[in-house]
């Protein structure tokens, strides 16, 4: 067994944290200028090169790029071979969590009683933790800081098995549209397809944590990704959501087997500062 | 061209924006969210003054991150503005003139920017370390229980804003959008 000490993980998760919401990945910038190329509305170009101007100044200054440094979820593919020693590994990320946010100077945006009580928990803990077990002895952690506007946009539906792939790509095609300029376009849309009513949105979740152009592997669901996306663009709420052709830069499927009776389909949406940041260790 | 306003507004300031003019904003704004709109609304019904002077007033919908050292606000981009839409024709009705945040507005609201003459901004969601630069002054005026969700002062200079909807009951989300819809 190889043995992590549970303190070098709230380091990590620290770190992760601050990084995430402070420095926008290399890709996204690529993307975004890609994107400001493509544009063809006037307005929209204009939103696009603010976000380029925002990712430097947020790195220059180490401002957030976005105020909504987000619920903090935490994804750990964890080898079997590997064992956590030196105490609780979920305190550990909490603890990750709050000094990364209070040290960063990052938003706390966890109420603790969600129905009664509008009380800040004042360092942005508990995170959500979701663990994968897999073979070998390295971990994989990605931090997410998931923002308020565009986790309400997001949805969920059991459809009936007829209703088919077309049922599937209505729903995904439909949620993005009554999304409108709320999620802060332009948007990278997570599909979950089959499994159970949480799996399916864990699923979602998931997909939005791939990278741009990494398509699925099976053929046939990469396609549906190209396709999707090509409509969802073709609808004109373009960046910020005042016109023009770019709504989202990406669309991610991800699947798992379903039971005969349901077909469970879940659309997370991602805003455009797409904030993520892993490490293997 | 960007057109300059001064903050508080009034109906002359305000009345020939169209949707699509782009402002550049200067002067004091009040910051506002959901738990603060509950609680204005609130001072409200029972008769009792509100922590500024709404008469011209522009309502920023932000929940800051904290500053640090030497800095005067941290990151401060606009909040989705569809979760205030309940609250905004009461605020319209006693004075409020203008409204800063994203997102589509409710009909309801439309309707009561035009029967009151006010004015909804979009600041460009996600482009939150920008805007801040453009905050020269911030001070908590209410509820500092609520953290970010508190009401501030600012004081702004040259704030870069698009005119979303104006007094005539125009959006510019409808209008942008179905230009550029594929038929």
């Amino acid at each position: 067994m190889r043995e992590i000490q549970v303190n070098e993980i709230s380091k990590i998760i620290k770190k992760l944290s601050m990084e995430a919401s402070t420095i926008a990945n290399d890709q996204l910038i690529k993307k975004i200028k890609e994107s400001e190329k493509i544009e063809k509305s006037s307005v929209g170009k204009a939103v696009l090169k603010q976000l380029l101007e925002n990712f430097k100044i947020s790195k220059t200054d180490k401002t957030p790029i976005c105020q909504d440094t987000g619920f903090t979820v935490v994804f750990m593919e964890v080898g079997q071979e590997v064992s956590f020693v030196g105490g609780s590994l979920q305190d550990a990320v909490n603890k990750g969590v709050s000094e990364g946010y209070t040290e960063g100077y990052l938003r706390k945006s966890i109420i603790k009683d969600p129905i009664t009580n509008p009380k800040n928990t004042g360092n942005n803990t508990p995170s959500i933790l979701h663990t994968d077990i897999v073979p070998g002895d390295k971990v994989k952690i990605t931090l997410l800081p998931k923002g308020g506007g565009s986790e309400n946009m997001s949805r969920i539906k059991m459809m009936k098995p007829a209703d088919g792939v077309e049922g599937i790509k209505n729903f995904v095609i439909e949620t993005v549209k009554n999304a409108g300029g709320n999620p802060c376009p332009p948007t990278v849309i997570g599909v979950g397809i089959g499994g159970t009513f949480d799996y399916v949105a864990y699923l979602a979740k998931k997909a939005i944590m791939r990278d741009f152009g990494d398509r699925n592997k099976d053929k046939q669901i990469a396609k549906y990704e190209t396709e999707w996306l090509e409509e969802i663009n073709k609808f004109g709420i373009g960046p910020a959501g005042l016109g023009g052709k770019i709504t989202s830069l990406d669309l991610f499927i991800e699947v798992y087997p379903r039971h005969i009776a349901t077909y469970p389909v879940a659309v997370n949406i991602q805003c455009n500062a797409n904030r993520k940041k892993s490490i293997v260790i | 061209m960007s057109i300059k306003l001064t903050a508080p507004l009034t109906e002359d300031k305000i009345k020939d924006l169209k949707i699509g003019d782009e402002i550049l904003l200067s002067g004091t704004i009040y910051t506002a969210r959901d738990s603060a709109h509950q609680k204005l609304v609130d001072l409200l019904a029972e008769n009792k003054d509100l922590p500024f002077n709404v008469e011209g007033s522009v309502i920023f919908y932000v929940g800051p991150s904290p500053a640090k050292p030497g800095q005067v606000i941290g990151a401060a981009g606009p909040t989705t503005s569809y979760r205030m839409d309940s609250f905004v024709n009461t605020l319209l009705k006693v004075g409020m003139k203008g409204m800063i945040g994203k997102g589509p507005r409710s009909q309801e609201v439309i309707d009561g920017m035009k029967k009151y003459c006010g004015v909804y901004f979009g600041a460009t969601g996600g482009a939150a370390a920008l805007l801040s630069k453009s905050i020269v002054k911030a001070e908590v005026i209410a509820f500092d229980e609520l953290g970010p969700e508190a009401v501030r002062k600012l004081k702004v200079k040259d704030m870069p804003l698009i005119v979303i909807n104006d007094c005539k009951g125009n959006d510019l989300y409808i209008e942008g959008q179905n230009k550029w819809k594929e038929k």
